[in-house]
């Protein structure tokens, strides 16, 4: 068994849409979407924790929707659309979340950032005025080890004040903590 | 010049404004290079084959079905690598991979490289082991009684692996003046750090004979020092990079063996090797929170006014030294800094186990005290009936004093702290006042506060030399370009951007004009590493140094340039100018061209060493720190007293950071260190079962509960800016110190909300329910040890306190 994976088992060939362009790639057909992305397209931004669909560190949107790429085959991938980190910005334009993300310090390590803002992402397609407890919701299914997750909560509110075109900065209890 | 650059009274144009970090860009587009992410041409791929016996002798290790599976390239064994590591000079016991006997399930024993990891892996379960099992040691209790059969051949007894017994002034005469004294028995359960990044290292041995190891590592220095040890190569061919670190929290600060091994495989192939851990592996890596029972003797005045105390400590160690020496002093050295303790009496124990080895988390060694401290400090408060805000504000040690111990205190916010949380928690509002009959919130609710105190930076390096902490090297070009160098190593907390945002600020420059290359040892100078909270205050220190330097250079150049006096000129808004005409001067860039001209090529460096502790007693390396930082916190629970489940509402938080280098980076380390107080006191754990209980009940991040959102409560935090001389600017500590207060400030709300003592940790619904029951019987309302386990103690040292005229040294030890 281990010869014939040395000596080259036939490789699973797959295309699909990654961040807008075509993507086709071929790799040992038990690996998983993670792994593909990784280790055979060269995206590092997708990171992982766990690697049993335990920590979302490795979340990407596949159709638009959040999954866990170390749960997906890559094989599944095909004929998909999805949208890793490097997809989420405009160019050099960073995507709003992204850029509270960096104003408030949600990123500490920045470990579990790519899998965070992924996931805050497709909420706020969803639902661009989330409370709090919706945000909290949304991204209970990740981990982060730095933060506590609470200027994770204010960059998500702020980048969708900002995307409904309000003006808005962080209270300054957040900044400089309550008087 | 400005000592500590306390800016001669100039606005800060930099320092406390909340400025994103350097690397924010970076890590919010997924393009931080973390070590799993550095793919070298004709990499291999490692991995580690780790025993599943928990105590065996090595009988033999036969590889070659391994090395015969096409795709392998090398295995080694423990024989490969014959010389033995460890962080500490005392506890030299680990090796790469395990010779003649494991210790430990999990202990690595042999090592594959192949060209996948696929192969890596198949080959790894084709190498066979013989063991002889032996019997194994369990917990503390155990290794007190069992000598033999020995997990190390060293240590001070049996499967004692250390035991220290000091006593400042003499304890017993404090119990004497006390009106009441209490004894409590306390168990703090170890729990991990589980970093997000799973450990992971390339190493690479290049044609001229250098290597280089990047890893996600916290102590790059530390880490060059053992692998030019084990490796017997020159420390200066040696070149380790700390990659960024994907969370670390203690739990990368010793040298590893899969260091060690992707280096010697990187050697003996001439291949780059990677190898990254599987989270199950980073549970067997482990050296998180040491499990510690405790019993605590304390005397007070009725006023709660300390006496006198004895404080005992016994941790359980796992299965090498790791920072466990340090650890036990540390469960000793921190309880006088916090409130007066006129004399003090600790004992420690630290034994070996056959589990994963302990060592330092988040608050090192700490945490556990300063929740039995404060714990029976509630109860020492009911018992006076005193409230326990106002009994803790009024025994607050002073500023610029030595404790009994030795400790120096600087700048001392805790009262402002307590005074923050008990107005913004409206505790007088809230707290039972310990009458139930007229409690304030209703059963079930109730509202508990806890204080502490934590190190900024360790008095003394891991090993003895006299050379500085912290070196920084700054580099300016004549286009106006300025580097700033410097070993230390950014885990999360943003020490990268400290280094920019204190040169940006000496300079008159942008934070963002700023190169920073940090954590390289070939490339920067030596810090220590990131740990014992010891970066923002000692590589700022170096890096005003640094800055300063360069800016006497810039400012005598423009000075003559301009024909203006030295001291008239200025450096601001990129430019330098004569402050009585600021018209009149040059573009930062042109300064340096003027400075470069004048002096030749521009370098300067600045190097941090901390103050002289005045303990000089043996033992006295352990708690001295340049300044201490305090917190203060309320917790606020809701008990359902059906199920036992405890929630936390919110916690009120204040924090004394001397001064904020940038409040938003403090802000984030407040909240995260909530968290994770939170997660230790509520579920973390590192629970054994099976086989004598030393297979890990959990090595997963899905059983081994950690806070999610769900579970995070509200934090409302406050700063308490009172600069200290010793920090940069003022500044002190905030990585470690405001976890502390968290799990006693629960354990306490607990008891308030339900009238129950949990008296370990974690509190699970289990321990309430029981704790419940039992008091529903009329007993006893609490959960928790009454025991510890009884140990032949040395004599111990003593030392004279400052206030009985003591020098610092021990008393010569009387022959009887």
């Amino acid at each position: 068994m281990i010869k014939e994976m040395v000596t080259g088992k036939e490789k699973a060939h797959v295309k699909f849409v990654l961040n807008g362009e075509p993507a086709e790639v071929a790799f040992a057909p038990h690996k998983t979407l993670l792994e593909v992305l990784r280790e055979d397209l060269g995206l590092m931004g997708t990171k992982h924790g766990c690697e049993l669909g335990e920590c979302g560190t490795c979340t990407v949107l596949v159709n638009g929707r959040s999954i866990l790429s170390c749960l997906m085959l890559g094989l599944d991938a095909e004929g998909q659309e999805v949208k890793t980190i490097e997809g989420m910005a405009e160019g050099a334009q960073l995507h709003p979340l992204q850029e509270t993300f960096a104003d408030t310090g949600a990123a500490q390590c920045g470990y579990c950032s790519p899998g965070f803002l992924l996931v805050a992402e497709e909420l706020l397609k969803k639902n661009s005025n989330p409370s709090r407890d919706v945000i909290r919701e949304a991204l209970s299914g990740n981990l982060c080890r730095c933060t506590g997750y609470i200027k994770i909560y204010e960059a998500v509110e702020l980048a969708a004040a900002r995307m409904r075109g309000e003006e808005m900065e962080l209270p300054r209890a957040s900044i400089y903590g309550c008087e | 010049m400005a000592k500590n650059g306390n800016n001669n009274g100039k606005p800060l144009k930099v320092v406390g404004k909340p400025f994103r970090k350097v690397d924010a860009r970076a890590k919010c587009t997924g393009q931080t290079k973390f070590a799993d992410d550095i793919v070298l041409p004709r990499m291999l791929f490692c991995k580690i084959l780790r025993t599943h016996l928990p105590h065996a002798l090595i009988k033999n290790i036969d590889v070659s079905k391994a090395i015969a599976l096409p795709g392998v390239i090398a295995v080694i064994t423990g024989k490969d690598l014959p010389i033995p590591y460890g962080i500490l000079p005392v506890s030299q016991d680990e090796h790469a991979l395990c010779i003649d006997k494991v210790r430990f399930i999990g202990d690595p024993v042999a090592a594959v490289a192949a060209i996948d990891e696929d192969i890596a892996f198949d080959a790894m379960n084709l190498i066979e082991v013989e063991y002889e099992p032996l019997n194994t040691i369990s917990s503390i209790e155990e290794a007190v009684i069992i000598d033999e059969p020995r997990i190390h051949e060293y240590g001070d007894e049996g499967n004692i692996h250390k035991k220290v017994s000091l006593e400042f002034g003499n304890v017993e005469d404090g119990f004497a003046e006390a009106d009441l004294i209490r004894e409590d028995t306390f168990f703090y359960e170890g729990n991990t750090h589980l970093p997000m990044e799973q450990h992971a290292a390339v190493g690479n041995f290049d044609p001229d004979k250098k290597l280089t190891l990047w890893s996600s590592t916290q102590t790059p220095h530390y880490v060059h020092r053992a692998l030019a040890k084990v490796l017997e190569l020159p420390a200066s061919h040696i070149r380790v990079i700390a990659t960024p670190n994907g969370g670390a929290f203690g739990g990368k600060s010793d040298p590893f063996n899969h260091e060690v091994v992707v280096c010697k495989l990187a050697i003996i192939t001439g291949r780059p090797v990677k190898v990254t851990l599987t989270r199950e592996e980073v549970f067997y890596c482990h050296r998180g929170r040491h499990p510690v029972l405790m019993h605590i003797k304390t005397g007070v005045k009725k006023d709660g006014a300390i006496t006198g105390m004895h404080f005992q400590s016994f941790l359980d160690g796992g299965a090498y030294g790791s920072y466990g020496v340090a650890s036990t002093f540390y469960t000793g050295a921190l309880q006088t800094v916090t409130y007066d303790v006129p004399r003090y009496k600790f004992q420690g124990l630290r034994a070996f186990t056959n589990k994963p080895p302990c060592g330092p988390k988040r608050g090192h060694g700490t945490p556990q005290p300063r929740y039995a401290l404060e714990v029976q400090l509630d109860k020492i408060a009911e018992q006076l009936k005193l409230d326990p805000a106002a009994m803790r504000r009024a025994n607050l040690v002073k500023p610029d004093t030595v404790t009994a111990n030795y400790l120096r205190i600087g700048s001392m916010g805790l009262g402002q702290c307590i005074d923050k949380v008990v107005a913004g928690s409206d505790w007088k509002n809230k707290f039972s006042g310990w009458d139930q009959n007229n409690r304030k919130l209703p059963f079930g609710k109730g509202i508990g506060i806890a204080c502490s105190s934590y190190i900024c930076g360790a008095g003394l390096p891991i090993y003895w030399n006299n050379m500085p902490q912290s070196g920084v090297q700054l580099r300016l070009d004549r286009q106006g370009g300025v580097c700033v160098m410097c070993g230390s190593t950014d885990i999360g907390q943003g020490s990268d951007s400290i280094l920019a945002y204190i040169v940006a600020e000496v300079l008159g420059i942008d934070p963002f004009d700023i190169r920073v290359v940090t954590a390289d040892t070939d490339l920067t100078p030596v810090d220590l590493g990131s740990y014992s909270s010891r970066v923002t205050l000692m590589t700022g220190n170096a890096a005003i140094q640094a800055a300063e330097r360069a800016r006497e250079l810039l400012v005598m150049a423009v000075a003559e340039k301009l024909s203006v006096p030295i001291e008239n000129i200025a450096l601001a808004e990129r430019r330098a100018f004569d402050v009585e005409n600021p018209e009149v001067g040059v573009s930062f860039a042109e300064a340096v061209v003027l400075a470069e001209s004048k002096f030749g090529t521009i370098g300067t460096v600045g190097s941090y060493s901390p103050p002289r502790s005045p303990g000089k007693y043996k033992g006295a390396g352990v708690g001295p720190s340049p300044a201490y930082s305090y917190s203060a916190a309320i917790a606020e629970v809701d008990v359902d007293p059906d199920t036992g489940i405890v929630v936390v509402e919110r916690i009120w938080i204040a924090h004394d950071i001397g001064k904020s280098i940038n409040p938003m980076l403090v802000m984030g380390q407040v909240e995260g260190s909530v968290y994770m107080g939170l997660g230790e006191i509520l579920m973390e754990e590192m629970a054994y079962r099976a086989n004598r209980n030393v297979v890990h009940k959990f090595p997963s991040m899905l059983e081994y509960k950690s806070p999610t959102t769900m579970e995070m409560c509200d934090v409302k935090t406050y700063l308490i800016e009172d600069p200290d001389p010793n920090g940069p600017y003022g500044a002190k500590e905030v990585g470690q110190g405001p976890l502390l207060p968290v799990p006693p400030a629960v354990a306490n709300a607990v008891y308030d909300a339900v009238g129950v003592r949990i008296d370990e940790v974690p509190i699970t619904p289990e321990k309430v329910l029981k704790a419940l029951k039992e008091k529903a019987k009329g007993r006893d309302g609490r959960y928790g040890p009454d025991t510890v386990p009884s140990v032949e103690w040395p004599e111990p040292l003593r030392v004279l306190t400052p206030a009985e005229g003591g020098d610092g040294k021990e008393m010569p030890r009387v022959v009887h």
